[in-house]
């Protein structure tokens, strides 16, 4: 089977953009890629790209826009994790050789607001039961509970990410806040207050694969490992969403089997990792992705918090780029956002942001389905 | 008049009963009923009636109303682990997380969310906690 390399990379900046339409979006942030990668019409043999709420054909209007059809285009859908499934196709065809070159992109525009998941049946809205912050403090408050999490830590989380973003002009929000300002900021759904909570938003990112002994202008990232996992019953809490779930601790999180699997297929472990993007939709969010990746022992992620590993400058920084409490969440985009981040990281093009010396990196989302992804790229 | 929610939930008596399923196979509870146990995918599972009581295992309030809801802000909303396994999301009659404690005891009520546009009364089911229970 034949290896993957990441050979170009693009972004469209995350955040609110009157009079840009998701099309736009996904032509700038494909446009970019290709030039990197050296690839024009003719050069790539398929595209897969994630949207949640782009429509119908959203990948055809943007390689329309661009005169680059003729080759399958797939749309993907997984909800936070559309991109991580369109990464995946994408990765599996060129291992398994049909295709040596393959565009991946994903972008979209969200509505503002409490996000209205069509995943909720209408019975769900009308009894109060379809609020998506509400899922959050619960999954918070029993974090809180198991692994000695306070609102401190939870603001903190914050605090670090928005420093982060300070040097990201591709995020929404570039601007430093502090634990007062955070725990200022109205309470959602207890124990998380609004600044604890990502913003739905707008952007698009772009990656082109190809095969690993083809040659490449830009510096390769080796793609180690793209998987996406469903969720297995039990969990309530889960991002399945279920009505209810089993009083059974003993079963894994969407999230644990995604990572289990890529780090089998990466061949490497969480000691091996230099730096992480993973899923902070709200600060607890970050802190359980942390446990359930195994950054941490399960209930250390407050200490892990603590010791300062996941700050830039410390062992293991988590969410260089801001995250998605400084970038924002454009569902289809945020999962390739996260990878585009890690390539220039391991590429060396970070900027003030740039972890030192880093040579493997994962990233990681999980959203409605449940869908959790989990990449693994080297150099 | 008085109409569920949805159909099938719970039963709109005294007292109110979730109304759930239980597999043959390998002996897990579900809510809502289901006709595949998604558990260990086997067909057929018994129809039961749940415990009316149970305790709080997480909670919190909705401080603003959600998509497509119509009720009053701030309420509760919590999950309730009951006797058979099983760890249900719900309302609770209880809107402020300051008055509640983790693992006390809830029961099972049916209460008023809005009136519809046909003038009906649309209720639901949620948890209350024991001790607000009249004497």
């Amino acid at each position: 089977m034949t290896g993957v390399v990441v050979s170009g990379v693009g972004l469209h900046p995350f955040g609110r953009f009157e009079g840009v339409s998701t099309t736009d979006m996904g032509v700038v942030a494909v446009r970019a890629a290709l030039r990197e990668a050296g690839v024009g019409k003719g050069g790539f043999q398929a595209a897969f790209c994630g949207t949640a709420y782009g429509g119908v054909a959203t990948g055809h209007k943007v390689l329309s826009r661009l005169g680059l059809t003729g080759m399958p285009i797939v749309d993907v859908e997984a909800g936070c994790a559309s991109g991580s499934a369109a990464l995946m196709l994408a990765a599996a065809a060129i291992r398994a050789g049909q295709y040596d070159t393959v565009v991946v992109f994903g972008t979209e525009k969200m509505p503002k607001g409490i996000i209205r998941s069509s995943f909720f049946e209408p019975w769900q809205e009308e009894a109060g039961l379809a609020a998506t912050p509400a899922f959050f403090g619960l999954r918070a408050q029993r974090l809180c509970q198991t692994s000695g999490v306070t609102k401190n830590h939870l603001a903190r989380v914050v605090v670090k990410n928005r420093r982060h973003g300070v040097a990201n002009p591709d995020a929404m929000f570039q601007k430093e806040t502090t634990v007062d300002d955070v725990l200022s900021s109205r309470v959602v759904c207890e124990p998380l207050h609004l600044f604890m909570l990502c913003s739905p938003n707008e952007g698009a990112a772009a990656l082109v694969l190809r095969r690993a002994d083809l040659p490449t202008p830009a510096v390769p990232v080796t793609l180690a490992a793209a998987v996406l996992r469903s969720h297995v019953p039990g969990p309530v809490l889960s991002e399945s969403t279920p009505l209810a779930g089993l009083a059974d601790e003993s079963v894994p999180a969407p999230t644990s089997l995604a990572a289990t699997d890529a780090y089998e297929q990466a061949g490497l472990g969480p000691r091996d990792l230099d730096v992480v993007e993973c899923q902070d939709t709200d600060a607890a969010r970050e802190l359980l992705s942390c446990e359930e990746l195994g950054l941490c022992e399960p209930g250390g992620s407050a200490a892990l918090l603590d010791s300062g590993a996941t700050a830039l400058g410390g062992r293991l920084p988590v969410n260089p780029s801001g995250g998605l409490l400084s970038k924002g969440e454009p569902l289809g985009a945020s999962a390739l956002g996260q990878v585009v981040e890690l390539v220039r990281q391991l590429r060396g093009e970070s900027g003030p942001r740039q972890v030192d010396g880093a040579r493997v990196a994962l990233s990681h989302t999980v959203g409605r389905g449940a869908n959790a992804g989990v990449v693994v790229l080297t150099r | 008049m008085r109409v569920m929610v949805r159909e099938g939930l719970f039963t709109d008596t005294d007292p109110p009963a979730l109304l759930g399923s239980c597999c043959g196979v390998c002996g897990s509870a579900h809510f809502p009923r289901a006709d595949t146990c998604p558990y260990c995918a086997a067909e057929g599972p018994e129809p039961v009636e749940l415990s009316r009581r149970g305790t709080l295992w997480a909670w919190t309030a909705v401080t603003a109303s959600p998509p497509g809801y119509q009720g009053e802000v701030p309420y509760g909303i919590g999950v309730v682990e009951l006797p058979e396994g099983l760890r249900v999301i719900t309302r609770l009659t209880e809107g402020d997380p300051g008055a509640l404690s983790p693992g006390q005891a809830l029961e099972l009520r049916v209460v008023p969310l809005h009136r519809d546009g046909d003038g009906n009364d649309v209720v639901t089911y949620a948890f209350a906690p024991v001790e607000a229970v009249a004497p």
